[in-house]
């Protein structure tokens, strides 16, 4: 139902996804799959920790290390860890399991949900070759909606577009 | 009266919206889309949605903890 006034209209966004840890995977979906609901045209590249985002099986770790501004809700209050405490074994990952039960148990949206969101919603992923020549993955991982690119192609949306982030 | 209601409490940032989205594709235009939600964020977040889109925001009001959003499917 497009008319030629809306295509004029269209908006366009293109965001660059360098991270792939379970915290830092939200910003960019997020806005990627809520820009596409305000009828935006979205391109997301993946890029070098980011690009783990597009395996079909995602296994997203979390981990305070180096995370100083991190507090969890704790009886009450706000609980930080000092790097010292995150660098022992299994403290990692029971931070990880910590901030999944707090996914659930806030109503927020899995990765996977709003993944499968974004391909719902024809948001283009781009895989940077580049990296995935560099840690060696095999596109046949990777979900069958992820279109193989680099620089110039990522160029070519960005210079197109409204909105461009680095995330 | 709402042609289709769309019960969002309970879900937090951005999901009110996306299944917002979903609903009304599956919708005609003309039709109303009621969506009840516990995210205080909703208020701000239908209102930049609805003008993005245009759709036409009917009402958006509170009961309690709930809050309520008329969505006329343009």
């Amino acid at each position: 139902m497009l008319d030629t006034q809306d295509i004029e209209n269209a908006k366009s966004m293109s965001i660059i996804v360098t991270k792939g840890s379970l915290d830092w995977a939200y910003p960019p979906f997020i806005l990627g799959t809520t820009a596409a609901a305000m009828d935006v045209d979205v391109t997301m590249f993946f890029t070098f920790y980011g690009l783990p985002l597009l395996k079909k099986d995602l296994n997203l770790k979390f981990t305070p290390l180096g995370n100083a501004a991190m507090e969890m809700p704790m009886m009450g209050g706000h609980m930080a860890m000092p790097n010292i405490v995150g660098m022992l074994p299994g403290v990692g990952a029971a931070a990880g399991t910590m901030m999944k039960n707090l996914i659930k148990k806030k109503g927020v949206a899995s990765i996977e949900e709003l993944r499968e969101a974004a391909v719902e919603s024809d948001v283009k992923m781009i895989g940077c070759q580049m990296t995935l020549d560099l840690f060696e993955y095999k596109a046949e991982d990777m979900i069958d909606e992820m279109e193989i690119g680099g620089a110039a192609t990522y160029m070519e949306k960005a210079l197109k577009s409204d909105v461009n982030l680095f995330i | 009266m709402a042609d289709q209601v769309l019960n969002a409490e309970g879900l937090n940032c951005p999901l009110p919206i996306l299944r917002a989205k979903k609903a009304i594709k599956g919708m005609s235009a003309g039709e109303v889309l009621e969506v009840r939600s516990t995210d205080p964020g909703s208020v701000a977040d239908f209102a930049a949605f609805c003008k993005q889109t245009g759709n036409d925001l009917l009402s958006s009001t509170s009961e309690g903890d709930i809050y309520k959003f008329e969505i006329k499917v343009s």
